[in-house]
């Protein structure tokens, strides 16, 4: 494929402006920069260039994507057109509030909606993913923590789950912990042993993801909860897994006193290649005071304002959040209710087991147990007897038009180092569960009948297997002509 | 009512059997009953998407859309070319997740690549990274890659975007860093803008960096080549805060020896949208150190085994799925979908479009200064040189200024004072509109 500068003519012209009705300013030239290089295309290639670059990726529109803890389940249109309504895309941040109450009253509603979906007291939508939520609970847990126990305050341990999504850790240290690792037990939930010898009067919280991330539902959770607890601690719920489990069971009620949600993923908004996400942070009662700023309350009038938290962690980032990602899950929220969210979590469930239950048998997962939205299959055993790893699994369900599972993570070195983590979702039918059993069933045989086939895989596709070490040792990050 | 499922009773039965359970509850053994199914969900039933569409729609039209805007301060309303949002909505890239998979994502990877490098250009560096939440964690994440054991000071003039000292502060105090807020008090800010001795007096070897904006909250043109001058005389980093829209015209911060870039790509084809999703932007120099700091994800180009080129997410080595605790940011998903929107923007304005545009945002905003302080009963703030945005302070109450200019669809410039107001001016912007507002002040 052709970069954009590759398709430049001096002088086209795609895109214009209305003629200037002023004269126009020039600046001494000590303002005034070096020439400027940007690509000069007219339309027609523009659209192009872009729809053979569309044609050169793959969503969800394009097929199944069951790309374990990221909840690839359809992206309505319905929500698409409603966040490009003008009365949400064309207005201004920083109008006066009385002219932008409909937003302010679709974001007090939807925070209304996520707190009673996940049995919290507060929420805030300002984080633009869940990594952001992550640092924002920690930092609210931080303000409650000293405000209670004062500046003496010795918490400065976070406690995390070898099995916990590397966003955790880092999001600790970002906030100002420092991260030890609770191990995991035979069950691959928290150990337990390991989780009261680590916590302590320096522990600030446990941050926990629940479905975990091998698709379990953790079932000490209530015991892990007085641990946690009993110790001055606080419980951090990550609810990237919340599509198993909403309208079942809230973390709220699991004992959990904060927890960040990812619209991007259990409310259907569109991940678009990446971002932009929604990382809204709930919380119980005492630490609803340390809420980032502004928070929206409504009066007894139904006017909407924004109001600063008593004891504000302050902004974390320039203003509310990402809005239109919020219009597009209350959208989303209205449209299921109570009842459509609860099923919704139901068949991503049933369609999780469903897939397990045909793939257990050849597959090493964990067969005494029902899972929850997703599984962990692990190909330790299948590499050893034939070569053939998780990534050469994963690029040959490439050439089979389905984009692979999440590969490597979880990883526990010595424990699971094979990992696929497969996430159907619930809005994919029987059809394509059955193909994908059928396909997953066929690559296994394959390993032992003609692995190298599998390890030169993809063989369909525009490129092969890119020169991931040659792309790290001569970094080059932008074209030159 | 509605849901989006795609299963039939038959199929679900048939799935039941497959995994040795008789209905969905089942699923749920492992969930204790003491908390399962505990409270009555305070949600409403679902309904239809026409009901739901009227509902959404009930929302939107409780606000004020106004025909023109003259107000900037963070967001910026420009024209969006309709070939930017009709390519851009394609579900290849609007449904996909980040780009894991090379082989089946080059479009995605490749048009990351293609941001990257017109972020440089404009920037006038060798790196920019696929992007991080906005603006303001732009410039947090910048200050932190500044930060040495010894040096951790951040300075900061007070006539930056209030939103970005704000974010910088929550990012970093829990991190043993000092972010000092420098104003007109410590002299550090005269007229509006840095005062380069002022600052040469501020900065020791417990400097980290210096964050300024281009142009400052103010819309004043900074005079940046000084200013990152006086910094590097001093050991310290500079970082420059952007409106990426002004460099179509302005010096780069390449060109004015700023250590990192950074900024909001918002008014890049992105709608203002009360606020989000934007589009934080980072670009730096390539040594190694610089590199390693750097956060979030770089696209990188490189062969396949039969050589062709392509392109992978690179440099992994400093990110949180990796690294973990030891990573020196935890970003993980950014707004690569705003830009992707970004880079077409730029490609369908092109080299001369985007000059017309910025040519076009200064000439009315100047324009818009002449008009409004004709009568010299309303003065600009500052007399320092801007680009489309400045303070006017006029005998008017701001309060009532924003008033009128509502009750003729416009919404006026941010009151950022009694008597003061920030106005903004971007090519959307009517010459009749600037010349009604003029009217109220003369
Ligand atoms: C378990 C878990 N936690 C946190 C995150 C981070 O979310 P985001 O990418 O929105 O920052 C992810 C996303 O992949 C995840 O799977």
């Amino acid at each position: 494929m052709k970069l954009i500068f590759e398709r430049s003519r001096e002088g086209l012209r795609c895109a214009t402006i209305r003629p200037l009705e002023v004269s126009p300013y020039e600046f001494e030239k000590s303002y005034v920069r070096k020439d400027l290089d940007l690509p000069e295309v007219a339309e027609v290639d523009l659209a192009r260039h872009y729809t053979e670059l569309s044609h050169n990726a793959f969503g969800v529109d394009s097929g199944f994507y069951p790309l374990g803890s990221c909840t690839m389940k359809y992206n309505p249109k319905l929500n698409e057109e409603i966040a490009a309504l003008p009365g949400f895309a064309k207005v201004h941040p920083l109008q006066e509030p009385s002219t932008v109450q409909g937003n302010m009253h679709l974001m007090y509603d939807l925070a209304v909606s996520l707190m009673e979906l996940t049995g919290m007291d507060g929420m805030t939508l300002q984080p633009c993913a869940g990594a952001h939520g992550e640092f924002t609970g920690l930092l609210l847990i931080a303000a409650y923590l000293e405000a209670r126990d004062g500046k003496k305050c010795k918490r400065n341990k976070v406690l995390v789950p070898d099995t916990a999504h590397g966003t955790n850790p880092a999001s600790a240290v970002m906030a100002g912990f420092e991260v030890i690792n609770v191990k995991s037990n035979a069950e691959k939930g928290v150990d337990l042993d390991d989780l009261r010898a680590k916590v302590g009067p320096d522990t600030a919280a446990l941050m926990l993801t629940n479905p975990t991330t091998l698709g379990l539902f953790e079932k000490n959770i209530l015991e892990i909860e007085k641990i946690v607890h009993d110790a001055g601690g606080l419980l951090y719920y990550d609810g990237a897994n919340l599509n198993a489990i909403m309208g079942v069971v809230r973390p709220g009620d699991m004992g959990f006193d904060v927890v960040h949600l990812n619209l991007h993923k259990t409310f259907s908004t569109p991940h678009g290649g990446g971002g932009p996400g929604s990382g809204p942070v709930g919380c119980k009662q005492q630490l609803v005071e340390f809420l980032p700023d502004p928070s929206i309350i409504a009066d007894k009038k139904g006017r909407f304002h924004f109001v600063r938290p008593k004891h504000s962690i302050g902004k974390v980032s320039t203003f509310y959040g990402n809005f239109s990602v919020m219009v597009k899950a209350l959208a989303y929220i209205k449209t299921l209710g109570r009842d459509g969210l609860k099923e919704s979590a139901e068949h991503a469930v049933l369609n999780a087991n469903y897939m397990k239950a045909r793939l257990q048998d050849i597959y090493t997962a964990e067969t005494n147990r029902l899972c929850m939205h997703e599984f962990v299959i692990d190909l330790q055993k299948l590499k050893n007897e034939t070569g053939v790893s998780a990534k050469d699994v994963a690029k040959a369900m490439i050439d089979r038009g389905m984009h692979p599972p999440t590969m490597y993570f979880p990883h526990i070195p010595g424990v699971i180092d094979e990992a696929l983590m497969i996430e159907p979702t619930e809005t994919e039918n029987k059809q394509t569960l059955d193909e994908a059993i059928a396909v997953l069933r066929e690559l296994h045989d394959m390993a032992y009948s003609d692995p190298q086939y599998l390890k030169d895989a993809p063989h369909n596709m525009p490129i092969s297997r890119p020169d991931e070490v040659l792309a790290a040792r001569q970094p080059i990050v932008k074209y030159k002509a | 009512m509605s849901n989006y499922l795609s299963i039939t009773q038959k199929e679900t039965e048939e799935m039941f059997d497959a995994i040795g359970i008789s209905k969905c509850a089942d699923l749920y053994a492992d969930i204790p009953l003491s908390i399962k199914n505990k409270p009555p969900f305070n949600i409403e039933k679902g309904k239809s998407h026409q009901q739901v569409m009227d509902e959404m729609a009930a929302y939107a039209e409780e606000n004020t859309v106004f025909k023109t805007i003259m107000r900037g301060a963070g967001a910026y309303d420009h024209y969006i070319p309709s070939v930017v949002k009709y390519l851009s909505s394609r579900s290849e890239f609007l449904t996909a997740y980040t780009p894991y998979q090379a082989e089946l994502s080059q479009g995605i990877l490749q048009s990351i690549f293609e941001f990257q490098t017109m972020i440089c250009s404009l920037t006038g560096m060798e790196v920019a990274n696929a992007s991080v939440y906005d603006g303001s964690s732009a410039a947090a994440e910048a200050a932190f890659m500044c930060v040495e054991k010894d040096r951790r000071v951040i300075l900061v003039p007070s006539n930056v975007k209030p939103q970005v000292v704000q974010t910088i502060n929550t990012y970093l105090r829990r991190r043993n860093i000092t972010v000092k807020v420098l104003g007109e008090e410590e002299g550090f800010v005269k007229n509006g803008k840095v005062d380069i001795a002022a600052l040469e007096r501020a900065l020791n070897d417990e400097t980290a960096c210096v964050y300024f904006e281009q142009p400052n909250y103010f819309g004043l043109i900074e005079d940046a080549e000084h200013i990152c001058e006086a910094v590097h005389s001093k050991g310290c980093k500079v970082i420059m805060g952007c409106n990426p829209m002004t460099l179509a015209l302005l010096k780069s911060p390449g060109e004015c020896g700023a250590d990192i870039a950074v900024g909001d790509a918002q008014p890049f084809g992105l709608n203002i949208a009360f606020g989000g999703p934007y589009l934080g932007f980072m670009a730096t120099h390539t040594d190694k150190e610089t590199m390693r700091r750097m956060p979030g994800r770089i696209v990188g180009e490189t062969k396949d085994d039969k050589g062709r080129r392509c392109f992978v997410l690179t440099l992994q080595g400093r990110e949180q799925h990796i690294r973990r605790e030891k990573a020196l940011s935890n970003i993980c998903s950014n707004q690569a979908h705003c830009a992707l929107v970004a880079s077409m923007y730029l490609a369908a304005m092109g080299k001369q479009g985007l000059r017309d545009v910025a040519l076009s945002c200064t000439s009315l905003a100047h324009y818009a200064a002449q008009e409004f302080t004709k009568k010299g009963k309303t003065t600009l703030k500052f007399n320092g040189e801007y680009f489309h945005e400045f303070v006017t302070v006029s005998p008017l109450k701001a309060t009532k200024i924003v008033e009128k200019c509502a009750k003729m669809g416009i919404l006026a410039g941010l009151p950022i004072g009694k008597n003061e107001i920030l106005w903004c001016f971007t090519e959307k912007v009517r010459k009749e509109d600037i010349d009604r507002v003029a009217a109220l002040f003369n």
